[in-house]
């Protein structure tokens, strides 16, 4: 059975990122963003019989059925996505497979970060409480990782760089292109993060380095945020008050989860799931109007471009400089300003680049609409380029 | 790196039995990983379930501690507070000679002279009594 316009997604809501939250709980946050989307589909929170949460501290165990019963739902389905960056995207794929499977009609997709101010009270987290603070984390990784200070996702990001660098070649201006022409976008979004705050390549490469060869403004800022989509049946979605935004295709790969046990640095799993939601969805590379794409660091774009098709292996570089990637450009990438310019604000980043996709599909791009934008690409990555999911959103069915 | 100054306070692994015989011979001065029985192949990090199916096992090896620096980046600022009060640092994933990955710092030379391809050799830090981290220098 393929999920091939089994359904789509007919509601959107979005927080606005900001730096931190002054005493939220993510609870309260997932919830408000579910409401927020259910009504912004035009449903009642009784139409919605199903929901899927991601992994968050408050409730570390039976996070659905916490959710579920905050909103007051009748649940005919509940699950958890735990694929890092990927979760959003993996989170509609899922909703679509239910729904395809019979198992519920319309399913509401949430995720939330709240950031509180870091106090002086020690450090913000330790590696006893894992990588995401969220929990003690005792894998292979923090095992034999950690001691090393291979803590957080910088060092991994900037070793692919590298890596890519020294097998393919690519130029500081041509990543940084990536981050500037985002930030033309996020100058068009005024939810952005960095609304507002035009950039230059040269702001770019004088920007400090992090770690070897990453530019600060390569590297996507922390932030607290909230997003959710409502996903429903094809035959429901053609009676709502948004025009659908049909999922035609849908991929995911998975290899590893500490990059130092990728099989590669340079080919991802995005080539497998992306492969897969292009064959599913039956469209062609020239077809896609938007990419919307997991972009924690430059390099991440650069590697997605090529692995997603768009390009062939080690000409992501020329690819930047032959192609205008703002949202009026030929390749419209992110038209949202990305995580890098939108914000990241954590597994809400991700599904920010559905809730940009869906909008984009839907005519609901308001300043940064592009032009008859009937296909969109969306990649979901989680951690450092461990979990991947490839989604296709189109306007027909 | 620098010496580290007493009390240790950076993570230190949390061996399980499966680990355990690799940080045992670490603190040794010795590099020991897992090798399948059926395929040859060497294997890192330790575990109880060969990648290669069932019906195979895995043995320890003592191995060269050779290898390759496969990438690296040199850290600018901390990757975590407790590496606050060190200079920029080399975190690398190294090849084996054997083939497995694995990362360590790559210790006694200056960053800057780090290259993907240079040849290492496993060195040890004996931070704690009980626990020795494997670290890489030049060959």
């Amino acid at each position: 059975m393929s999920l091939r316009g089994k359904a789509a997604i007919v509601g959107v809501a979005e927080f606005r990122p900001s730096r931190y939250t002054e005493g939220a709980t993510t609870l309260g946050m997932l919830a408000q963003v579910a409401c927020d989307a259910i009504a912004d589909a035009g449903l009642d929170m009784a139409e919605v019989d199903g929901v899927i949460v991601e992994n968050f501290a408050e409730a570390p165990f039976m996070a659905p059925a916490t959710i579920a019963e905050y909103l007051g739902l009748d649940a005919a389905f509940t699950e958890i996505v735990d694929l890092g960056g990927a979760t959003g995207a993996g989170m509609v794929s899922r909703a679509a497979a239910a729904i395809a499977a019979g198992l519920c009609e319309t399913v509401v997709c949430t995720t939330a970060t709240r950031r509180e101010r870091r106090t002086n009270e020690g450090p913000r987290r330790t590696a006893a409480s894992g990588f995401s603070g969220r929990r003690v984390d005792r894998t292979p990784s923090t095992e034999f990782d950690t001691p090393y200070g291979a803590i957080g996702a910088n060092y991994g990001y900037a070793m692919i760089a590298n890596r890519y660098i020294y097998e393919y070649g690519v130029t500081p201006e041509q990543l940084a292109k990536i981050a500037v022409a985002q930030r033309y976008n996020a100058c068009h979004n005024p939810d952005a993060l960095f609304f507002g705050q035009p950039i230059t390549v040269d702001d770019v490469l004088n920007s400090p380095v992090i770690v070897d060869p990453l530019h600060m403004l390569e590297i996507v800022m922390p932030v607290a945020g909230a997003a959710a989509v409502v996903v429903t049946s094809a035959e429901k979605a053609a009676r709502m008050k948004h025009p659908p935004a049909y999922l035609l295709g849908a991929g995911e790969h998975t290899t590893h989860k500490s990059i130092t046990w990728a099989p590669s640095l340079t080919d991802s799993a995005i080539k497998a799931a992306a492969d897969r939601a292009f064959a599913m969805a039956g469209v062609r590379r020239e077809d896609v109007d938007i990419a919307s794409i997991y972009d924690c660091y430059t390099i991440t774009v650069l590697v997605s471009i090529e692995d997603a098709g768009f390009c062939k292996k080690g000409e992501g570089g020329a690819f930047v400089d032959a192609h205008n990637l703002q949202f009026d450009g030929d390749f419209p990438l992110n038209p949202h300003g990305g995580q890098l310019s939108f914000g990241q604000a954590g597994t809400a980043g991700g599904m920010s680049h559905v809730t940009e996709a869906a909008r984009q599909i839907m005519g609901r791009g308001a300043g940064r609409q592009v032009k008859d934008c009937e296909l969109a690409f969306v990649n979901g990555n989680g951690g450092i380029m461990s979990d991947q999911v490839s989604l296709i959103l189109g306007r027909n069915r | 790196m620098s010496e580290p100054t007493a009390p240790y306070t950076r993570p230190l692994p949390d061996p399980t039995s499966a680990t355990q015989p690799f940080w045992d011979a670490a603190r040794q001065h010795r590099l020991v990983i897992q090798r399948s029985k059926k395929t040859g192949h060497y294997v890192f990090y330790p575990r109880n379930v060969s990648p290669f199916g069932a019906g195979d096992e895995l043995e320890w090896v003592e191995v060269s501690g050779r290898g390759t620096v496969y990438s690296y980046t040199v850290a600018r600022r901390p990757t975590a507070p407790q590496w606050a009060d060190e200079g920029p640092y080399v975190i690398a994933i190294v090849e084996l000679a054997e083939g497995p990955h694995l990362t360590a710092n790559v210790v006694d030379c200056p960053p800057d002279d780090v290259k993907i391809g240079m040849p290492v050799v496993a060195t040890y830090q004996d931070v704690t009594p009980d626990v020795t981290p494997v670290q890489f220098r030049p060959a």
